[in-house]
């Protein structure tokens, strides 16, 4: 059966380069960076090497990179390393309510232990209004932490006019850069954060190696205490094999950036412009212009998008949604509710994240597959001809 | 995730429709938490002759309703009020655990359109 991946979203396929780059740090070379002899200076060069090539993708210092195992844990390192260390300056935080979990679960663990948080509301596109961050500072607040894009709607967020928000007020910035990194330019001198967290599955690198830029200078307590590794800031044994391949991978992504961009946006536009063709099916998120470029997300009205993904997944087509039935939680996506869509429509949602891999005729094998479905479950709804007293409705 | 029943009643759900001269409806659930389930009956002489359903949800519940109405036809008034939760699952060769709560609702469903019908008779045979 014909097999098509369109949930880059959730993790990327390893480039086979990558692979290539990494095997000899699983076989030969297999020192401790922290090794005095041969095989530590091995992998301490090869570590070292990957750094600057990560730093290059964002425009940093190769010392303003930090190494950890995931996004997740780069998200965790920001918000309670910044919290520790900046206590006595004030005990708020700002975030926004379309963060990530490893984002939002940090901040209420923040909570628990004293400190106050702010949840900023997003508008119905998912954009963060820089003014709406503005009112909500305080004289205690020391963090904010907005994404650079939401994997579940694929809003990119207008970064920089936070930024300028909190540079009035001496406030330190993080981002969660972990879907735009590698896809899309990101500059973190131009951005002007001072923490930015990267995962390198999300750019055909490997899973469990991830970054933090953390700005020169920046105070920051660290999150594991252990050895001097990554200078003393995330301590255990590198990962040097998945840490090459980050590197490596970054490499390939500030390459191939733009050609990758201008592969994936036709793509995407067509999915959007085809289904936002068929009655009841709501593009969600941001506009073309500010949406990742391999990013379709959308409503479908009636149905339910777990019953949605089976389907298609018996098709070969596989996706994400954000209802409430395909989450563990069983609660529908908190991203999705917070931009105002009603929780009945939050249950019909459906998101598409192309990669390089997705070739035209997947697209077409994908809009046939998906109408088909839509019309199948709608069939199935008692909904069909809409909500009536039920209080799903658009 | 899904037994291979539950697929198979997901992927081709049985009596799927609306019923014009139904005897009874019963409907449960809510769009707002995921699952919603409304279910037809057709009722002769105390026996369910004929079932069918509407149902908005994932696959559970889809494969749920589709494996009620195949177990209800032919029974009893009586016999369809004793199916039970834990039935219609066992039929399905089981459910995730935290599909039980929430999308297995046929039961219910079947439950509130035995006692439409039953309420409707009262309305016609005042005693």
């Amino acid at each position: 059966m014909k097999k098509c991946y369109f949930d880059h979203v959730a993790t990327n396929p390893l480039h086979p380069e990558v692979l290539d780059a990494m095997m000899p740090y699983f076989r030969e070379e297999f020192g401790n960076p922290l090794s005095v002899y041969e095989y530590g200076v091995t992998a301490k060069n090869a570590i070292e090497e990957a750094r600057g090539k990560v730093a290059g993708l964002i425009n940093s210092k190769p010392s303003e990179i930090i190494f950890t195992s995931s996004g997740a844990e780069a998200n965790n390192f920001a918000l309670r390393g910044i919290a520790i260390a900046r206590q006595n300056d004030g005990k708020h935080l700002i975030v926004s309510r379309v963060e990530h979990h490893s984002v939002l679960n940090s901040a209420r663990f923040l909570e628990k232990s004293g400190f106050t948080v702010t949840y900023i509301p997003v508008d119905k596109k998912g954009f963060v209004d820089p003014d709406t961050v503005r009112k909500a500072i305080t004289k205690e607040t020391i963090l904010i932490s907005v994404t650079h894009a939401s994997s579940e709607v694929g809003t990119i967020e207008p970064l920089k006019d936070i930024v300028k928000v909190a540079r009035e007020r001496n406030i330190t910035v993080h981002s969660d850069a972990v879907a735009t990194t590698g896809n899309i330019p990101v500059d973190v001198k131009d951005l002007g954060v001072d923490l930015l967290s990267m995962a390198a599955h999300q750019f055909y690198g490997p899973k469990g190696a991830g970054g933090i830029y953390i700005r020169q200078g920046l105070r920051i307590a660290p999150l594991i205490y252990g050895g001097i590794q990554e200078s003393g800031r995330r301590a255990g044994t590198e990962n040097v094999p998945a840490i090459v391949g980050m590197g490596k991978a970054a490499e390939m992504a500030g390459a191939e950036m733009q050609s990758r961009i201008e592969y994936l946006r036709p793509l995407r536009d067509r999915i959007i412009y085809v289904m936002s063709g068929i009655k009841n099916v709501y593009l969600t998120g941001g506009d073309k212009e500010n949406r990742l470029p391999g990013h379709a997300s959308f409503c479908v009205e009636f149905i339910e998008g777990e019953a949605m993904l089976l389907l298609l997944a018996s098709k070969g087509i596989f996706s994400a949604s954000g209802s409430a039935c395909s989450s563990k939680a069983l609660k529908a996506s908190p991203v999705l509710l917070s931009m105002g869509i009603p929780s009945g429509l939050a249950q019909g949602s459906i998101v598409f994240s192309l990669g390089t891999g997705n070739t035209p005729e997947d697209i077409d094998y994908l809009l046939n597959e998906f109408q088909l479905v839509i019309k199948r479950l709608r069939e199935i709804s008692p909904y069909a001809q809409g909500w009536g007293d039920k209080e799903g409705g658009a | 995730m899904y037994s291979d029943k539950v697929m198979d009643h997901f992927t081709n759900p049985r009596n799927v429709g609306d019923m014009a001269d139904a005897d009874g409806i019963g409907e449960v659930g809510n769009p707002t938490c995921g699952d919603a389930m409304r279910i037809y009956i057709k009722v002769r002489d105390d026996r369910i002759t004929d079932a069918k359903f509407k149902t908005f949800g994932c696959g559970a519940a889809i494969a749920v309703s589709s494996m009620v109405t195949e177990m209800v036809k032919g029974k009893t008034l009586d016999e369809g009020l004793a199916i039970s939760k834990e039935a219609v699952a066992s039929a399905l060769d089981g459910l995730p655990a935290q599909k039980m709560h929430c999308s297995n609702l046929g039961a219910d469903a079947l439950k509130k359109a035995i006692d439409d019908y039953k309420s409707r008779q009262n309305k016609q045979d005042p005693q």
